[in-house]
């Protein structure tokens, strides 16, 4: 167990097993998005209440899930990187960021656009549109306290402690903003909630969160084989590969 | 040397650095009661108006004035040596933070508390409300000041970290700005504080026994 784990914390090993891995989750995530998209949009039926903008659920479901999903994981990397030294998480770290982020605004936009026929405006200072937006917040900290260092190394453990400072944080915000609005008076938002919802709008929904898990995953791994590369492109085996010899470029 | 002794010299030395240089000292304090005086001016000096607002803007200016003064927290220590012998010394750096972190508040956060019913009078915030506003002041601004130390640790090495600094703190302190004004705003209505105050206290405790820790972590990142 141990063994493996040494073997994957090297950088060419990882290089060499993403590269293997990567198209096989591209592919298989694309096909499964577009079997749950048209499950999504052309087999399930409308929904009585909301109609046709309901649809909407099948691309906001899955970036919400994600973009909470990924600063997890972007935390945990950075433990382990910040524990046992492994630069290798900390690359996978820093490549996780960008994708979270991204994943985080389209989960604000669709959030918005579903707000517009559904409560009538685009924004609501709803709990978890709030705390999704100081989840985008976090991830800009992040990745400008990064980009801030010119030492890869110093960024590493600095964006590493911030993140495992944030998840900390994160369910303290998130709680403190539903507490927050149940504070306040005056008209409570009627939720989007069903109490149930059927089988053959169920399905596309979870095969969505899975495909779209996987679409992260492959990109995750090509974000962080190319990482990889830009870090180690003094090092042997980066020159071999690409063929060049030292002192040649 | 016994760790409570390192520790009351730690403050001490920040204090007597601090009340050698009071053109820093008073700027945040300034900054506070200029940023509260432009919302009268900006909106219209109407009672009702101002004292709904109230709650909101003093804490915010009190957040934003508790930013401004973040910046040199550490700052002089790094670029004169002296931080990197308190990460050699024997006592633990943690220790020694948190005593900056308090001798900060006791400069920074406490004149904001004392200052801050001055200016909900202003507000027209009724007695209930202005007490709420220092008790709530009074256990949100240390929390600040123990996040606000993790932030300018981290950012210690960084050239013009001040954006960078709100960006990376702002997010965190948001649960202490929102427990804060939200439970002056109640008492300035007539309700019950409890709630928001234990939930500010609770904040200050989780503060208090972890960030030293991650501040020191920070120092040492920034360092080496």
């Amino acid at each position: 167990m141990w063994n493996w784990f040494h073997k994957l914390a090297s950088p060419p090993h990882f290089y060499r097993l993403a590269g293997i891995f990567s198209p096989w989750l591209l592919w298989s995530s694309l096909i499964l998005i577009a079997i749950g998209t048209y499950g999504g949009l052309v087999l399930a039926p409308a929904d009585y209440q909301q109609g046709e903008g309901f649809r909407i659920i099948y691309v906001h479901v899955p970036s919400s899930y994600l973009s909470t999903m990924i600063y997890a994981l972007m935390a945990i990397t950075s433990g382990i990187g910040l524990i046992w030294r492994i630069k290798l998480a900390h690359a996978v770290a820093a490549s996780a960021a960008p994708i979270g982020a991204s994943f985080t605004v389209v989960s604000l936009l669709t959030g918005m656009l579903w707000g517009k026929p559904m409560w009538g405006t685009y924004w609501e200072w709803d709990p978890r549109l709030t705390s999704e937006l100081i989840l985008l917040f976090i991830y800009f900290g992040y990745m400008s306290l990064r980009a801030s260092f010119e030492d890869i190394g110093k960024a590493d453990r600095a964006g590493g402690l911030l993140a495992v400072v944030g998840v900390v944080n994160l369910p303290i915000i998130h709680y403190s903003v539903i507490w927050w609005s149940s504070l306040h008076q005056g008209p409570s938002i009627k939720k989007l909630d069903a109490p149930s919802i059927s089988g053959d709008m169920l399905w596309p929904l979870l095969l969505l969160i899975a495909a779209s898990t996987l679409f992260f995953g492959a990109i995750l791994l090509y974000r962080a084989r190319a990482e990889v590369l830009d870090r180690e492109h003094n090092s042997r085996w980066v020159q071999d590969l690409l063929g060049e010899r030292p002192g040649a470029g | 040397m016994n760790l409570a002794r390192f520790f009351a010299a730690i403050v001490r030395r920040e204090l007597q650095i601090a009340f050698k240089r009071w053109g820093d000292l008073v700027s945040p304090l300034m900054f506070f009661v200029m940023v509260a005086s432009l919302f009268p001016l900006a909106l219209s000096p109407q009672h009702e108006m101002l004292r709904n607002l109230g709650p909101a803007v003093l804490w915010i200016a009190a957040l934003l004035a508790t930013l401004l003064s973040l910046n040199a927290l550490f700052r002089a220590d790094i670029e004169d040596g002296s931080m990197e012998q308190l990460v050699l010394s024997p006592y633990p750096l943690a220790l020694a933070l948190f005593g900056k972190t308090v001798a900060h508040w006791l400069l920074n956060g406490l004149p904001l508390v004392v200052l801050a019913p001055a200016l909900a009078v202003t507000y027209y915030l009724p007695g209930e409300g202005v007490r709420a506003l220092s008790l709530t002041l009074l256990i949100g601004t240390p929390t600040l000041s123990l996040l606000g130390a993790v932030g300018a640790a981290l950012t210690a090495g960084v050239r013009q970290s001040g954006g960078l600094l709100a960006l990376l703190v702002l997010p965190l302190m948001l649960p202490v700005l929102m427990f804060g004004a939200r439970a002056t705003d109640l008492a300035a209505s007539g309700e019950q504080i409890s709630g928001p105050v234990y939930l500010l206290s609770a904040l200050f405790l989780l503060a208090l026994s972890l960030l030293p820790l991650a501040s020191a972590a920070a120092i040492r990142i920034s360092l080496d």
